[in-house]
């Protein structure tokens, strides 16, 4: 039924439709059509999928580099348990090392999966899948279609998922979870967003895979859908979040002209041997080499042009040290007066690669600049600087089931915590969405097939979450949404970005509460019918709900590990190591903000990330020649 | 900074009209830009879809000036100084809301196509393709569903004509399905019945829209009509067939 102004306080609930399923899925990008998928093939699983956009517009279609996975076609040196020990140290050690253990083994099998499911890798000269280097992958290992990798992922899963038998229901928006008497899920509210309908999926088992918040922040990669609506729901609904305070800044977002300041520029473009300077001319990433990662990093420029020519004994340039340390350095070239003309720093790949081979592999980034900021990669470098990427942290899940701590709710993909640590490596996300998109998607069948009859949602909670919808719309005068987000996007932005300080952060807490306010007043003008205003109001909640988490676990974390950096406290702590900061919804309502100690991991894993790479070399060719 | 004139579309299929807004206008800006920044101090409830504001996505396909494009790739500086900016919804699609339509039509068709059918056998080991074998493949597989093809299509257009041909968006799938190494599917009675090759009646009106400069004409459906032909309209082939029985699979490109 159609609510229209005025009328939900006579709201029947017998009038709204309802829908029943046994697994749910949220979100439509590559986590979400992967866990649909894979619940459909368990048998007699009922799956629905609800995506808040039209299918197949998901923001997975904006990542561009590749997906890492062990496969060996262009190195046969790689293993799981190198791209396993690449991934633990992009994560500052801090990832949950099951979680990045079961990524590294599953995610080549996933690869060619999506193969037979349809994409078209790029290939090797021997018509195998073609791989490339990124930042922090000791070999090429990011399994791509030139720069429009995502595109391929979600068109592969969308032509296969939509022959599935999956229920695909599209620009639909989730409100509030439903759950039983018990506590476990029973359902979720969602609103149709062409007509405004209200609709109840009952449902045995929900999966999130809602994406992340980076909407939060003014410079972002990140697309309206990007409104943390996983976080704020599960959240509500009683789930855990967990290392909030990481929020990659990929180094190379667009900055000029200001309309698409942040738009992300490929960390493919250093990967095809992209090369940054400052307004000296100077190759900068040479001064910004950690400790940890000197021995596997080119000292000089010689021995960086020696490993693009392919060279297997030279080491990588310092341009693909991980996402965090060249955000940081590019940020202090800028801060120290050494910027390009519109603040960033030159990304110069036109005297590295010949104007063919660009634009054989960097398409859309030739286009992108060439339209938008009318400059010709193949002769003129581009000016880049950070933009907030991606939540390493999210929902707190099991690593073996992906479940969260209400029984019944998954999540997967950017929407779950953990598997990235501190920093997460450039390509590890698209194969995180196809191993725990999958995990889940069936782990959640499981968990389905053993609830026997339908969790029963109480009306009076269906109720409340539609009249806390259309009480926006019904409001004689209230606050713009619009302008709410924009005040939030410039806290997140000066307040809690790259660089932190305890009392910046303070005051971006004291800001987010002052909004949290404004919000209750918030008032969308129009009917509900297509009505982006009111939207954004809805999504404004679960914005302040990450925008909040994301803010105290920084004031807590009095360290700078990975893109969690402290300008007060400036090294990586050791017994900060031990931790990870949960947030959670209180008893009274408010969030509460905990130091949880992080278990013990098994021996082996610790032992495999902690070798050196000449140790872990010589086992893995004992391993393959076995 | 200067104020432009522009005339946005506001209202549903059966009643609407184009509305008056002026709007501040910086360096970079395109037209996307000028509609979000409308929306939000304009017109809250003014609907329009997006999502990457990059041109990847193919969500905000609108008319400008009466031509189809994408506005987050049509740049403010590219239009007219004095002209008023007219931005109107697609025309082949019924109108949802000011400028979105409902394009759940191409999803229909999609729905109809073979999907992609590699042999079991292939499946057991890496598939093996040189890179020459799949560029005609990825070159249709950059297609961003925009559907500014399907709106410039006429046989789209008009509306009998959607019973009858799948458009061009869909024959650019087909023929990437075709022309995979690794597919073993048959489509070509499929697409000469179903999806309705022979409508198209080669305006190359599709072509010249996309934004993703796929030759949807001359690499897609020219080589699927050719298939059409040699399977049904060929008397020699037709004869092969009735001796030594159906072709499985056509040969790729």
């Amino acid at each position: 039924m159609i609510l229209t102004l005025g009328e939900y306080s006579m709201l029947d609930i017998s009038e709204i439709r309802r829908l029943q399923f046994d697994v749910l899925v949220i979100g439509a990008g590559g986590a979400g059509l992967s866990a649909a998928i894979a619940a459909s093939q368990e048998k007699n699983i009922k799956v629905g999928l609800i995506c808040k956009s039209l299918l197949g517009k998901a923001h997975t279609v904006m990542a561009e580099g590749g997906m890492a996975a062990a496969l060996g076609n262009v190195d046969n040196r790689d293993d799981w348990k190198i791209h396993f020990r690449d991934t633990m140290r992009g994560g500052k050690m801090l990832n949950n090392w099951k979680m990045a253990q079961i990524h590294a083994k599953n995610a080549p099998e996933r690869v060619r999966e999506l193969e037979h499911w349809g994409a078209v890798f790029d290939r090797t000269k021997d018509g195998l899948i073609n791989q490339r280097n990124f930042g922090g992958h000791r070999y090429p290992r990011l399994a791509h279609v030139g720069d429009r990798t995502g595109l391929e992922m979600i068109r592969a899963l969308q032509d296969h998922g939509i022959h599935q038998g999956i229920d695909i229901q599209m620009e639909c928006t989730a409100l509030d979870i439903l759950k039983d008497k018990s506590g476990k899920i029973s359902g979720v509210v969602c609103m149709y967003r062409e007509t405004g309908e209200f609709i109840v999926f009952e449902t045995k088992s929900l999966i999130f895979a809602t994406g992340g918040a980076g909407k939060a922040w003014e410079v972002t990669s990140n697309s309206w859908e990007y409104t943390g609506d996983g976080y704020g729901m599960a959240y509500e609904a009683g789930a855990e979040l967990i290392d909030m305070e990481f929020n990659q800044f990929h180094p190379t977002g667009m900055v000029w002209p200001p309309s698409v300041k942040g738009i992300l520029v490929t960390e493919g473009v250093r990967g095809e041997g992209g090369i940054l300077k400052n307004s000296e001319g100077k190759r900068f990433m040479f001064d910004y080499i950690p400790e940890k990662f000197a021995n596997e990093t080119a000292d000089t420029e010689e021995e960086a042009a020696r490993w693009l020519k392919g060279d297997k004994s030279a080491r990588r340039p310092p341009e693909l040290l991980t996402r965090d340390v060249v955000a940081r350095a590019i940020n202090n070239e800028v801060k120290a007066g050494r910027g390009s003309v519109h603040g960033g720093a030159y990304l110069d790949i036109a005297t590295q690669r010949s104007a063919e081979d660009i634009k054989r592999k960097l398409p859309s980034m030739y286009h992108q600049f060439k339209i938008l900021a009318e400059l010709d990669i193949t002769k003129e470098p581009m000016e880049v600087g950070p933009t907030c990427h991606y939540f390493m942290g999210g929902i707190k899940v099991d690593a073996k089931t992906s479940m969260t701590n209400v029984d019944g709710l998954f999540a997967c993909g950017e929407a779950a915590g953990g598997m990235h640590g501190a920093n997460r490596l450039g390509g590890n996300s698209l194969s995180d969405l196809l191993v725990f998109g999958n995990l889940s998607g069936i782990e959640a069948s499981k968990y389905s097939r053993k609830i026997k009859s339908m969790p029963k949602s109480s009306d009076e909670d269906i109720k409340r979450i539609i009249k806390n919808a259309t009480s926006i719309l019904n409001k004689e005068k209230g606050n713009n949404p619009y302008l709410i987000h924009e005040d939030l996007q410039k806290n997140m932005q000066y307040n809690v970005g790259i660089i932190r300080t305890k009392n910046e952060i303070k005051d971006g807490i004291s800001e987010i509460d002052n909004l949290k306010s404004q919000f209750k007043d918030v008032k969308a003008a129009g009917s509900s019918q297509f009505n982006p205003g009111w939207h954004e109001a809805l999504a404004l909640r679960n914005l302040l709900i990450s925008a909040e988490a994301v803010a105290k676990s920084a004031f807590m974390r009095e360290e700078s590990r990975g893109a969690h950096t402290r300008e007060d406290f400036p090294s990586e702590m050791k017994e900060w190591l031990e931790y990870n900061i949960i947030n959670k919804k209180g008893k009274d309502g408010n969030m509460e903000t905990i130091k949880v100690k992080r278990s013990e991991p098994e021996a082996e894993l610790k032992r495999i990330a902690n070798s050196s790479i000449e140790e872990l070399e010589k086992e893995v060719k004992l391993d393959h020649n076995k | 900074m200067k104020e432009r004139d522009f005339k946005i579309y506001r209202g549903d299929d059966e009643r609407g009209e184009l509305v008056s807004y002026k709007c501040n206008v910086s360096e970079g800006m395109v037209v996307l830009d000028v509609i979000h920044r409308i929306q939000a101090d304009q017109a809250n409830d003014l609907a329009c879809r997006w999502n990457c504001k990059a041109g990847k996505c193919g969500s905000c396909s609108v008319e400008i000036n009466g031509k189809p494009r994408l506005a987050c790739m049509t740049r403010m500086n590219e239009l007219d100084e004095d002209k008023t900016v007219v931005i109107t919804p697609l025309k082949s699609f019924p109108v949802i809301k000011d400028i979105v339509t409902d394009v759940s039509w191409n999803y229909e068709q999609n729905m109809k196509i073979k999907p992609f059918s590699p042999s079991e056998k292939d499946k057991e080991k890496d598939f093996v393709m040189m890179q020459k074998d799949v560029d005609r493949v990825q070159h249709f597989r950059k297609c961003i569903e925009c559907y500014l093809c399907q709106n410039m299509c006429h046989v789209v257009r008009d509306n009998e004509g959607k019973d009858k041909f799948a458009g061009p968006r869909y024959m650019t799938r087909l023929a990437s399905l075709e022309m995979h190494p690794m597919d073993r599917a048959d489509r070509i009675e499929d697409i000469k019945d179903v999806h309705g090759s022979g409508m198209c009646n080669i305006t190359r009106c599709c072509t010249e829209v996309c934004p993703e400069e796929i030759q949807i004409t001359d690499d897609a459906i020219i080589p699927l009509k050719e298939r059409v032909v040699d399977r049904f309209y060929d008397p020699i082939m037709m004869l092969f067939r009735k001796l030594f029985g159906k072709k499985k699979k056509e040969t790729t490109n």
